[in-house]
């Protein structure tokens, strides 16, 4: 694939981050001023709601999502920024090495979603 | 006549190197954005990795789970989730506005290049400052959800 479609990817990845990481920020990192707009969220960080979200098929599918754009996003972020200091020989080395960290971290990431989720 | 030779094919020298990351001298308030930008990205993929890992530890069970919670309620931990959250919004916010300039949106219809000349970067500057001033609102409702409601 042309060098310009990962960058469209990575855009649309950011685009679809944008929804994702505000509500993932806004439910476990606002729940405060959630309250207050009168949604009460309970103790979103508390073992028994962590689980209890992690087995619901919508939230397994929304994590994998977020997981997976986050992590592309990222990862050619870091690597357009990395391009720059590495000389043209080492490129292609670097290249495969963020896209190991970005699909053994994705492989966690997902094991430990779906492992939830069947309980 | 060989240093010469060896310039053209080397490119001019690279003067401030990696220091040109962080130093954009006397460039415009766009140019400081990118930055921030980079370094709020940079910042936020290193999160990425750590809470990839945090998350497992719920398979570890709810006494290894509860103990993490416990960490990341003491103080230190409150001001990196609050400096996480501001960055969060920053680099949210930002890509927005790059995307849409990207596209060729905000930034104003083609003009003709009379003089006084308006560049598109002049145009597109209230979004700029719109951008700001929403990034100061979020990060500003964070803090008072972080350090005060939750405290």
């Amino acid at each position: 694939m042309r060098e310009s479609r990962w960058w469209i990817l990575s855009l649309s990845a950011a685009a679809l981050m944008v929804v994702l990481l505000t509500l993932h920020m806004g439910l476990m990192h606002l729940s405060g001023l959630m309250k207050v707009l009168g949604v009460d969220p309970g103790d979103v960080r508390s073992f028994a709601a962590v689980m209890e979200r992690g087995r619901s098929l919508a939230q397994m599918v929304f994590y994998l999502l977020f997981l997976g754009a986050a992590l592309y996003h990222g990862l050619y972020g870091l690597r357009s920024v990395l391009l720059e200091v590495t000389p043209p020989r080492g490129q292609g080395v670097l290249s495969g090495l963020v896209l190991a960290a970005g699909l053994l971290a994705f492989a966690y990431g997902a094991y430990v979603t779906v492992r939830t989720f069947t309980g | 006549m060989a240093e010469a030779a060896r310039r053209v094919q080397s490119g001019p020298p690279k003067r401030i190197g990696v220091r040109g990351w962080v130093y954009a001298g006397r460039y415009g308030l766009d140019r400081y954005l990118y930055i921030l930008q980079r370094a709020s990205g940079l910042g936020l993929i290193l999160y990425l990795f750590l809470h990839i890992y945090e998350t497992g530890i719920r398979l570890r069970g709810e006494a290894a789970w509860s103990a993490t919670m416990a960490l990341f309620r003491t103080p230190v931990f409150v001001v990196f989730e609050f400096i996480l959250f501001a960055g969060f919004v920053f680099h949210a916010l930002n890509g927005l506005r790059l995307i849409f300039a990207e596209l060729g949106w905000l930034l104003g219809p083609p003009t003709r290049p009379v003089y006084p000349y308006r560049t598109s970067i002049r145009r597109h500057r209230p979004w700029v400052y719109a951008l700001m001033v929403l990034t100061g609102l979020f990060v500003a409702l964070a803090a008072w959800d972080i350090f005060v409601l939750l405290d």
